[in-house]
C-alpha cells in the first residue's frame, strides 16, 4: 500500500477561495479513483496561498480485476441484433459464451478487465480534475489553453516514494516543489508527505491553515498580553490573514490617539477591510494599537514592516476621521434630502420616498405593538439619513452604526439611536432582533415596506432568485414577532402600508400566503412537525403569527397525549365519513341535530357532550387559551369512541341518517375551532 | 539595484523623476517598448491604446510608459494629501504573459529600492473590471508592507473579445509609490527632481496650483451644456470613423480605428467630467457607460481587422 502526494503549486490563490478548494481537490481526486477502481484509506488536504496540497493513503499496486458478464440476444435472434451486440462488447462470437435459461439459449460476454496500475490511473484522475477545477471564477496565461485560479507553475505528484511523471498543457508533474517566496524560494524534492511536510517547515511554510490561524490567534493574544491588551477577535478576519500567509509572523503597531475620537466600529472596521489588520483593547475601550500579520521575518525583527503599516493605517485612520469630523459637523436634518436624490427603485421611488412611507408605517405598527408612536416615527426619519454621511460613503458597513453615533451626537432620543442601528436587525437566522419597541417598530415597517414594495411590482423571489432578499426580510418580521411576542395583525399592516393590498385581495393573499411558507421553514427548523403548521394554516384568514405558534404549540402537546391520538382518530373518522357521504348527497351538512331524532344512548350522550364542549372551546379560543380548548375537546374522546362503537351512521331511515351526519358535523365545527384535524398525519 | 547611466546614478527612492526613469530603464531591459504617455485624456494607463487594443489579436506585444491619469470627482483643490484628480500611472504589459511575470514585477521593486528581506510583499486577491472597457481580468494589488503599491492584472477579456495570448499588466501608481520610497506623507511634499536645498523641486511646486484649477474646473467652472454637446459628437464622430474606415486599410481590412479610439476615450473622459459636475443622475450613468462601451466594443471589434490586430491580409479581388 501506497501514499500519494499530491500539490498543485500556482501563483497567490485568494485567500477566500482556499478552503473550499483543498476540498473540491480532495473530493474529485477520490472521486475519480474510486470511479476508476483503485482502493484507498485516508484522505487529507491542506492549503496555503500559494498550493492546494492531498494526501491519500493505502494505495494498492493496481485496481482489481474486474469480470463483467453481459448478457447478449437469444442464440437465433436477428443478424442486425449479434451485430450490434458484438460491437459493443468488441468480442466475436467465438467469445462469447452461450447461456441456458428457462427461455432458451442466450449469447454471453465475459469481458474480463485486468486491473490498471495506479500510477495510471493517478496520472489520468489527477489531469483531468487540473483540467476540470471548479473554480469559482477561473483564467487563463501566456499561451495556456489550462484555466486555473491563477497561473498554476508545477504539480508535485509522488505515489509511494517515486514520482509520477505527466504534462498536464504545458504543466510538468515531477516531485519538486519550492518553500516561501522569499524565505525559501529554492526548488527541492520529497519522497512522501512527512518529508515534505519537513521541508515546507525548514522553507519557511506552515502547510495547515488551521495551524497557521491558531498560530497567529495565539502570537496575537500574546503580544497584546505583553502589553496589557486583550485581542478584539474575528473569527473571518482571522481566516483570511492565514490565507494571506505561509509563514506568519505577527507585528505590533500603533497610531495616534487622536483618532480614537472616531466610533470604535469605524476604527476596527478601517483596520480590518483595508488593511487586515486586528484591533486591540484596553479594558472596555479601543486602545491606539493595532495587530498586523506579516509573512516575513526580517533581520530588524519588523521594524520597517511595522513602520510601514503605520503610515499606511495613518492615512486610512486620517481618512476615517476627516470623513467622521465632517459628518459630526452636519445635522442629520440637512443629510435628508439627499435622499431624495438616490433611487431605492425605479418603480419603488426613491429612498426619500421610502423615508416617509418608513415614518407613517412605523407609527402605526408602534401603536399596534405598544411602542412610543413619536419616537417611532421620528427615529424612521432619520434611521436612512446615514447613508448620505461621508463615514458610511466610504466604509458601507458603517451604516446604522454611523447613525447612531450621529444621533446621539446632537442629543437625539436614545431610543432612536438605537433604532437607527438596530432597525437593519435581523440581517440572518442567527442573527439578534431587536428588543426595544421603538426598534421594533421600525425594523419590522422596514421589512414590511420593501415586501410589500416589490410585492406591488411583481418582484417576488422565484426559486434560488431572491434578488432583494425578500425572504430574509420575511423571516426576520417572523422572527421580531415571535421572539418579542408581539400582537400584529399582518393583513391590516400591509394594507396600511401600500393601498394596493386594499385594492387586491389576491397580492394580500399572496404575500400572507408567503408569510405562510417562511413560517413552515422556521418552525421546521425549530422542531415543529410541518403537517400541524398546514392544520392550523388552512383554517384560512391567519394572520397573527403569535396566534398560529401558540396553536401549533397546543395542537403539538395534546397529540403527545393518549386522549389526543384517540381523538384525532375519532374526528378524522368523523371527517371521512362526512366527505363520502356529502359527495354522494352533493351537499355539505351543517351541524343542526334535531334531538327528537336521536334514538340510541351513545348518540344522546355525545350530542350533549359537544353542546358543552363547544360552547367551552369557542369561550377558550376567544381568551386564547389553546391548551385548555384542547383540554375541553379532549373531554369528547370518549363520546366520539362510544359513538363509533354502537352507533351506525347510514341508518335506513334517511332522516335519522340525515340526523347522524348532522351530529358528526358539529365534531367537525367544533375541531375547526382548533385546526383542519384532517390535514394532520397519523 | 541603482541603474549606471554615464555619471548619474538613478535615486528612485529620493526623486520622483529617478523613480520613473528607473522603471523605465528596468522595463527597457527587458525587452519592452518604452513609449511615452498618449496624448489624450483617459482615466488610468489602460486606457492607452497600446494596452487596450494590443491586448487583442495573437501579437506579442511588450511595452512600458507612463501615463497621466485624470479622474476629475478625486479633485481635493491640493488639500487631500493622497488624493488628485491628475496623477501618474506607469504601466508595463507583457503579451504572452511570461511564466516570470511575478518576478520580473518583484525585481522591478528591487530596482526602485524595495528590499524584499525587511519589506512585506504580499499579492493580494483584486479583479479587474472595467466596464466602460467591457473588459475584465483576475489578479491582485500588491502591497508592500500593508500599502497597495501596484495593479497586476491578467487580462481575459477586453471589449467582450477573448484575450488569446493573455497579456499581463502592471500598474503602479507613481505617486503612493514614490511616496513610500521616500518616506513621505504628503504627496505635496515629495521630492520631484531629486535636488537639495534652492534646487530642490517638489511636486507640490510642479502641480499644486494645477490641482486646484482642475478641481474648480471639474466641480464649478466646466460648462455642462457644452460638455455633454461634446460628448454626443465624440461619440458620432467616433461612429462615423469606424463606417468609413472599414475596408480601407492598407491591407485591406479596417482603415481608421486609432482615430476612432481616440474619440471614444474622449467621449469617457468626458462623461468622467460631467459626472464630477454632478449633471449626470444615477439612472442616466448605467447609459452613459454603456454608450462608452458600445464606442468600445466596436473600436475592438475594428482592431482585429487591422494587420497590428492580427487580420491576415483580404485578397483584392
Amino acid at each position: 500500500m501506497s501514499e500519494l502526494l499530491l500539490e498543485l503549486f500556482s501563483e497567490e490563490i485568494p485567500s477566500r477561495m482556499q478552503k473550499k478548494a483543498g476540498e473540491d481537490l480532495a473530493r474529485l481526486v477520490t472521486q475519480g479513483l474510486k470511479e476508476a477502481g483503485l482502493d484507498f484509506s485516508d484522505v487529507a488536504h491542506y492549503e496555503t496561498p500559494r498550493r492546494l496540497c492531498l494526501i491519500v493513503d493505502g494505495i494498492p499496486e493496481k485496481s482489481s480485476d474486474v469480470r463483467e458478464e453481459r448478457k447478449g440476444p437469444r442464440v437465433d435472434a436477428p443478424e442486425k441484433a449479434l451485430e450490434g451486440f458484438l460491437r459493443s462488447t468488441g468480442l466475436t462470437l467465438e467469445e462469447c459464451e452461450i447461456h441456458d435459461d428457462k427461455k432458451g439459449q442466450f449469447y454471453v460476454a465475459v469481458i474480463d478487465r485486468e486491473g490498471r496500475s495506479a500510477e495510471h490511473i493517478i496520472s489520468e484522475v489527477v489531469m483531468n480534475v487540473v483540467r476540470n477545477f471548479p473554480w469559482p471564477k477561473s483564467m487563463r496565461w501566456g499561451t495556456s489553453r489550462l484555466r486555473w485560479v491563477r497561473p498554476l507553475h508545477s504539480i508535485l505528484c509522488v505515489l509511494g516514494g517515486k514520482p509520477l511523471k505527466f504534462i498536464v498543457d504545458g504543466v510538468a508533474a515531477d516531485n519538486v516543489t519550492s518553500g516561501h517566496r522569499f524565505l525559501g524560494a529554492e526548488q527541492f524534492s520529497v519522497n512522501d508527505f512527512a518529508d515534505y511536510r519537513q521541508k515546507l517547515e525548514e522553507h519557511k511554510v506552515v502547510l495547515d491553515g488551521a495551524k497557521r490561524a491558531e498560530l497567529i490567534l495565539k502570537d496575537a493574544k500574546a503580544l497584546a498580553k505583553t502589553e496589557k491588551l486583550t485581542l478584539v477577535e474575528d473569527a473571518g478576519l482571522l481566516a483570511e490573514a492565514a490565507g494571506l500567509v505561509e509563514w506568519p509572523v505577527v507585528m505590533m503597531g500603533a497610531f495616534d490617539k487622536e483618532f480614537l475620537d472616531v466610533p470604535s466600529e469605524v476604527l476596527i472596521s478601517t483596520l480590518k477591510s483595508h488593511q487586515k489588520c486586528f484591533s486591540v483593547r484596553k479594558g472596555k475601550s479601543l486602545a491606539n494599537k493595532f495587530t498586523l500579520v506579516s509573512n516575513l521575518e526580517t533581520k530588524d525583527d519588523g521594524k520597517q514592516i511595522i513602520a510601514g503599516n503605520e503610515r499606511v493605517i495613518r492615512a486610512r485612520l486620517s481618512d476615517a476621521k476627516f470623513f467622521w469630523d465632517n459628518d459630526l459637523a452636519r445635522p442629520l436634518d440637512e443629510l435628508l434630502p439627499k435622499l431624495d436624490e438616490i433611487v431605492f427603485h425605479a418603480k419603488l421611488g426613491t429612498v426619500g420616498e421610502r423615508v416617509k412611507r418608513l415614518e407613517s408605517l412605523s407609527g402605526l405598527i408602534a401603536k399596534q405593538i405598544g411602542a412610543d408612536e413619536m419616537l417611532s416615527k421620528e427615529a424612521a426619519k432619520y434611521v436612512k439619513a446615514d447613508l448620505v454621511s461621508e463615514t458610511v460613503y466610504e466604509a458601507p458597513d458603517m451604516q446604522g452604526i454611523a447613525g447612531r453615533y450621529l444621533a446621539l451626537a446632537e442629543g437625539k432620543d436614545a431610543s432612536i439611536a438605537t433604532a437607527i442601528e438596530e432597525h437593519y436587525k435581523p440581517q440572518g437566522p442567527t442573527d439578534a432582533v431587536p428588543t426595544e419597541p421603538v426598534s421594533m417598530a421600525v425594523a419590522l415597517a422596514e421589512k414590511i415596506d420593501i415586501l410589500t414594495g416589490f410585492w406591488a411590482i411583481d418582484e417576488k423571489p422565484t426559486g434560488s432568485k431572491d434578488p432583494f432578499a425578500l425572504r430574509r426580510a420575511a423571516l426576520g418580521v417572523i422572527r421580531i414577532v415571535l421572539e418579542n411576542n408581539l400582537r400584529l395583525p399582518l393583513k391590516d399592516v400591509f394594507q396600511s402600508a401600500r393601498s394596493e393590498f386594499s385594492n387586491d385581495p389576491k397580492l394580500l393573499d399572496d404575500l400572507l400566503s408567503f408569510f405562510a411558507d417562511r413560517l413552515k421553514v422556521y418552525l421546521r427548523d425549530q422542531g415543529a412537525r410541518h403537517d400541524l403548521i398546514d392544520a392550523v394554516f388552512s383554517l384560512g384568514g391567519q394572520d397573527d403569527l403569535v396566534m398560529i405558534v401558540k396553536r401549533v404549540e397546543a395542537l403539538s402537546v395534546f397529540l403527545a397525549t393518549d386522549d389526543g391520538v384517540n381523538l384525532l382518530a375519532g374526528i378524522k373518522r368523523a371527517e371521512n365519513i362526512l366527505r363520502i357521504e356529502e359527495k354522494k348527497d352533493k351537499t355539505k351538512y351543517a351541524s343542526d341535530v334535531n334531538e327528537a331524532l336521536l334514538k340510541m344512548a351513545q348518540e344522546k350522550a355525545l350530542q350533549k357532550a359537544v353542546g358543552t364542549v363547544s360552547s367551552q372551546v369557542t369561550s377558550l379560543i376567544d381568551a386564547e387559551d389553546f391548551e385548555g380548548a384542547m383540554g375541553e375537546l379532549a373531554q369528547l374522546r370518549r363520546p366520539v369512541d362510544a359513538f363509533f362503537d354502537g352507533v351506525i351512521v347510514n341508518d335506513e331511515d334517511a332522516d335519522i341518517r340525515l340526523n347522524r351526519l348532522a351530529l358528526l358535523a358539529s365534531i367537525r365545527d367544533t375541531a375547526l375551532g382548533i385546526a383542519r384535524f384532517g390535514k394532520i398525519e397519523g | 539595484m541603482a541603474l549606471n547611466m554615464n555619471d548619474r546614478v538613478l535615486q528612485p527612492t529620493k526623486s520622483f523623476q529617478d523613480l520613473i526613469l528607473t522603471l523605465q530603464l528596468y522595463w527597457a531591459e527587458q525587452g519592452c517598448v518604452v513609449l511615452q504617455p498618449y496624448d489624450v485624456e483617459v482615466g488610468a494607463g489602460t486606457f492607452h491604446p497600446a494596452t487596450v487594443l494590443r491586448a487583442l489579436g495573437p501579437k506579442p506585444w511588450n511595452a512600458a510608459y507612463v501615463q497621466p491619469s485624470r479622474r476629475p470627482t478625486d479633485g481635493r483643490y491640493g488639500e487631500n494629501p493622497n488624493r488628485l484628480q491628475h496623477y501618474y500611472q506607469f504601466q508595463a504589459v507583457l503579451k504572452p504573459s511570461p511564466p516570470n511575470i511575478q518576478d520580473l514585477y518583484l525585481k522591478s521593486l528591487e530596482a526602485i529600492g524595495i528590499d524584499m528581506s525587511s519589506h512585506d510583499i504580499r499579492f493580494v486577491e483584486d479583479d479587474w473590471e472595467s466596464p466602460t472597457l467591457g473588459a475584465w481580468g483576475l489578479g491582485w494589488e500588491v502591497w508592500c508592507d500593508g500599502m497597495e503599491v501596484s495593479q497586476f492584472t491578467y487580462f481575459q477579456q477586453v471589449g467582450g473579445f477573448d484575450c488569446s495570448p493573455v497579456m499581463g499588466e502592471l500598474t503602479y501608481g507613481l505617486e503612493r509609490l514614490a511616496m513610500y520610497c521616500q518616506g513621505v506623507d504628503n504627496v505635496y511634499d515629495l521630492n520631484f527632481n531629486g535636488g537639495e536645498g534652492d534646487n530642490r523641486v517638489s511636486y507640490g511646486d510642479v502641480f499644486l496650483q494645477a490641482e486646484q484649477e482642475y478641481s474648480r474646473h471639474n466641480f464649478e467652472y466646466a460648462n455642462t451644456d457644452k460638455l455633454f454637446q461634446h460628448f454626443k459628437d465624440a461619440a458620432a464622430e467616433c461612429n462615423a470613423l469606424l463606417e468609413q474606415g472599414k475596408g480601407t486599410g492598407s491591407h485591406g481590412g479596417h482603415g481608421c480605428v486609432l482615430p476612432a479610439y481616440d474619440q471614444c476615450i474622449k467621449a469617457s473622459h468626458l462623461f468622467n467630467l460631467l459626472d464630477a459636475r454632478g449633471v449626470i443622475s444615477v439612472t442616466e450613468r448605467q447609459s452613459y457607460i454603456l454608450q462608452v462601451r458600445d464606442l468600445a466594443k466596436a473600436c475592438c471589434t475594428a482592431w482585429l481587422e487591422t494587420e497590428a490586430g492580427g487580420a491576415q491580409p483580404v485578397e483584392a479581388e
